[in-house]
């Protein structure tokens, strides 16, 4: 059996390995306290999106935190519901602000609505599920501070990558030189 | 950067601040709660000399309240993190013991947090 694939598919498909390599690469790096990431999958996110659409962007999104949590071994766990409740809440909001007027809300604006969105994503699960404990919120200001210093910096990174035009991907078909 | 970004930059910043002021700002606690599983054990006021003992999960811990101040004093469980907690004073601090099904949270005038309870 042939599952017939577009050339959409396969650029999903590559933007999609490369999220999962640098959520691999941050998996890695020891953070002083657990759940404090920078988040550069989301880069990859942010450029699908405002160079391919919020359809892609999903895919790239979702594909990877399911991906990535197989490969790390987290499939259905915690830490995979909390990816996944982030994903889901930071692709809502940049859904949302998508529709901002594009001449004065850019990448950076749309990085640090979705850090914000991804961390209540997830902080939401952490209270109602994991601690359901009023103590949480004692946490939620340095969440807070890190989403919005990591959504700037990915939202700088992405507008650079945009700007620049520096393909990521070579998402192009083989036969075409440009 | 755009005119939109510098007010979402701004904006993350102000909301950022006032989460740091909101959430870690605490008075003194006036009481404090001792909850067993998911029922309220009891309330008692800090305002005494006072060991409580209570009949936990896993077996009996004691809860010692002096000079308006908590903390578990003895405990059945195992790794003894609630106890090691030591003594809590502020409003909204927290103890926990796992195994015993255990928890003590300290209780201000204005109770903290109040949009996040349910």
């Amino acid at each position: 059996m042939q599952i017939k694939t577009t050339i959409e598919d396969h650029r999903i498909a590559k933007l999609a390995a490369l999220a999962i390599a640098l959520h691999m690469l941050e998996a890695v790096i020891p953070s002083p306290l657990p759940g404090v990431k920078p988040g550069i999958a989301n880069i990859v996110t942010l450029y699908v999106l405002f160079k391919h659409g919020f359809a892609s962007a999903a895919w790239v999104s979702i594909l990877r935190v399911f991906a990535s949590s197989l490969l790390l071994g987290q499939f259905l766990s915690p830490t995979f519901m909390l990816s996944l409740a982030g994903a889901l809440l930071s692709l809502g909001v940049l859904w949302l602000s998508m529709h901002l007027p594009k001449k004065h809300f850019g990448t950076v604006s749309l990085s640090i609505l979705a850090a914000f969105a991804h961390i209540a994503g997830q902080l939401i699960i952490v209270r109602l599920w994991l601690i359901p404990h009023a103590s949480v919120a004692y946490l939620v200001p340095i969440f807070a501070m890190a989403a919005l210093f990591f959504g700037l910096i990915n939202g700088i990174i992405a507008h650079k990558l945009l700007y620049n035009e520096i393909s990521i991907t070579d998402t192009s078909p083989r036969s075409s030189h440009h | 950067m755009r005119a939109g970004d510098w007010c979402v930059l701004t904006a993350g910043i102000v909301l950022v601040a006032v989460l740091f002021q909101q959430l870690w700002s605490h008075d003194g606690a006036t009481r404090v709660q001792i909850r067993l599983g998911d029922t309220i054990y009891g309330t008692y006021s800090l305002n005494q000399q006072r060991d409580i003992h209570v009949e936990g999960a896993i077996g009996s811990a004691t809860v010692s309240i002096m000079n308006g101040r908590a903390r578990f004093s003895k405990s059945p469980c195992h790794n003894q993190y609630c106890v090691h907690q030591g003594w809590l004073s502020r409003s909204g601090q927290a103890a926990l013991c796992l195994p015993n099904q255990l928890s003590l949270e300290l209780i201000g005038e204005t109770k903290n947090y109040d949009s996040l309870n349910y």
